[in-house]
């Protein structure tokens, strides 16, 4: 059975959700082992046998957290000389990106990137990431020896609990960690102030574009979204322009998200923007152009002035709620 | 202080790309080629940092004989000189032997940053720094949103999902940037005459000693399938004549939201 690994980032001892998607995939795949590292990361391994995994590497040390990817990249590259994997899987995220990155320089060995599905194919790997804002699909097979290093993209693959799990078997690691290369430091970290639900977990998204003219008017949909018990995210554009930062941001450079209902307001809809967010089930889209490619993805599109109609939704959903 | 910025030639991305279903690859003719918009940031980084502590900018660039013309708009922008990685051995390069002929061709530079967008726009997979990282051995700070060097260090605030990390490393230093980092320039009439005469370094495959070692002949995958994606229907369009409003909020109570 093909061997499988799961590069199981986590906070404070808590799996990112990415990572139960990881392993949901994973444990269709093969035999799966998790890599959970840092401070309070054997707290992580109930849960990673849960979604799946049969083994958890468990190493505890601070560098893991502390300092930015090559600590991980000594370990992966040790263990995988050990153990022989035949797929390594990584979530496409800050630190997913930079790990895989460089392990599969270390490692002479293919990395595929953006990916939202595997399938075994032929004794081997098939990996499926959309381009073009996902009108197309690319399928690429690996040509280098394994392991195969596949980042996917968060949502791409519905988490579920495995059937019959039982406890994972669990490898404590406590190798020195040390490099005798230069690193990067983490000196320390700062939370950006949110209010409302997470982005990520939001059942409704009301989201502004370029076409709200200016950054104050972020606050029609701030109020909006409080009416809905909704989050707010942005595009590109105007996390470019700094009008909100970058956590806000939707998009194949942002966040992809899949709530139940997207409301796009003054966005275009360009490619690098929809596949954030096209996999939501309803999507409303309210921008003065008709030709704006938002509306080919719209259930309900309205072309008009969001100045306008923003501010007499706030009104109208006030009132329907009173009723 | 000298800077090494990375840069790549895209088509335009306002124009929808294509491609060839025979050589599943891009499809470059007929369409407009632009310096990457994201790249276009990580010169300007490159170009405020060799402003404020002197010192030179050079543009690396790997890709057709036509990328000449991306180089050349960072040249205009006001960067000193560049290089070009150019070889049909070359083409339908992975990220991976990219990175290795931009290490390649480095080799022997004085250079205290190596700056990169994030990701190109086109591509996306964004391997390429970290993997130029790897090969040279240097640490990489990545997803920069404000970058500051000063003795002998470079600190970056790094995007993080909820807020940024601050992170630090020793020169030299490859950092990859984001877009929210900087307003990036437009060349002047001036910089497009003075960029004619900057000197462009043209090398192949065989002067970096690549033969064999990147490119077709070091591939690591294939892309074997291209496939539409199933398309979302379009669903109602109409345009607000003072009813906008009400239509959205009667789907919204459709849906069960309110």
């Amino acid at each position: 059975m093909a061997g499988v690994w799961v590069f199981a980032e986590t906070v404070d001892g808590s799996p990112k959700p990415v990572v139960l998607e990881l392993l949901t995939k994973a444990r269709s795949l093969g035999e799966t082992t998790a890599i959970a590292l840092g401070p309070g990361a054997s707290k992580s391994v109930e849960t990673l046998g849960k979604y799946g995994a049969k083994r958890v590497y468990v190493h505890e040390d601070p560098a893991f957290r502390d300092t930015l990817a090559t600590p991980a990249v000594d370990l992966l590259a040790r263990l995988i000389e050990k153990d022989q994997p035949d797929l390594v899987i990584f979530g496409m995220t800050y630190d997913g990106r930079d790990v895989a990155s460089r392990l599969s320089a270390r490692l002479s060995t293919a990395l595929i990137a953006n990916a939202t599905d595997v399938v075994s194919k032929n004794g081997g790997w098939a990996i499926v990431s959309p381009v073009f804002g996902g009108t197309l699909l690319v399928t690429t097979v690996p040509r280098a020896k394994p392991p195969t290093l596949v980042l996917i993209r968060p949502k791409a693959v519905a988490a579920a609990p495995a059937a019959s799990a039982g406890a994972p078997q669990v490898q404590m690691l406590t190798e020195p960690v040390e490099s005798a290369k230069p690193v990067a430091r983490v000196l320390r970290r700062e939370k950006e102030k949110a209010s409302g639900p997470k982005l990520e977990d939001a059942a409704v998204i009301v989201s502004g574009g370029r076409g709200l003219g200016a950054p104050e008017n972020f606050k029609m949909l701030d109020e909006l979204a409080a009416e809905l018990g909704a989050a707010v995210g942005a595009s590109r554009a105007v996390v470019d322009a700094g009008w909100k930062p970058y956590s806000f941001q939707i998009g194949q450079t942002g966040k992809t998200v899949k709530p139940a209902v997207y409301i796009a307001l003054g966005i275009s809809g360009a490619m690098q923007h929809t596949v954030g967010m096209k996999g939501a089930k309803a999507i409303i889209a309210i921008n003065k152009d008709p030709q704006a490619p938002i509306f080919k993805l719209a259930d309900l599109g309205v072309v008009g002035d969001v100045h306008k109609i923003v501010p007499q939704l706030i009104q109208e959903v006030r009132s329907r709620k009173g009723k | 202080m000298n800077v090494l910025v990375c840069v790549k030639q895209i088509p335009d991305p306002n124009a929808p790309g294509k491609l060839d279903p025979q050589t599943r690859r891009l499809v470059r003719d007929g369409v407009d080629l632009v310096l990457d918009p994201g790249d276009e940031h990580a010169v300007e980084a490159g170009l405020q940092l060799v402003e404020k502590d002197g010192g030179e900018a050079t543009i690396i660039s790997m890709g057709p004989p036509r990328a000449l013309e991306a180089i050349r708009r960072a040249l205009a922008m006001g960067a000193h000189r560049g290089i070009l990685i150019t070889d049909p051995g070359l083409e339908n390069s992975d990220a991976l032997s990219t990175a290795r002929a931009i290490a390649a061709a480095i080799e022997g530079q004085d250079y205290d940053l190596i700056i990169c967008g994030t990701e190109s726009t086109d591509g996306s997979s964004g391997a390429v720094p970290a993997q130029l990282a790897e090969l040279l051995g240097l640490p990489l700070l990545s997803f920069a949103k404000k970058l500051e060097v000063s003795d002998g260090k470079a600190v970056i605030d790094r995007q993080t999902d909820d807020g940024y990390d601050v992170v630090e490393a020793p020169l030299p230093v490859v950092v990859t940037v984001t877009g929210g980092i900087n307003e990036a320039r437009y060349p002047a009439l001036r910089g497009i005459m003075q960029a004619k005469n900057k000197e462009v370094k043209q090398v192949g495959l065989g002067d970096l000693g690549l033969d064999g070692k990147a490119g077709k002949a070091a591939l690591t995958q294939e892309v074997v399938d291209l496939t539409p994606a199933e398309a979302r229907k379009a669903g109602e369009v109409v345009e607000d004549k003072g009813e906008g409003a009400k239509r959205v909020a009667d789907f919204l109570q459709e849906l069960k939201v309110i």
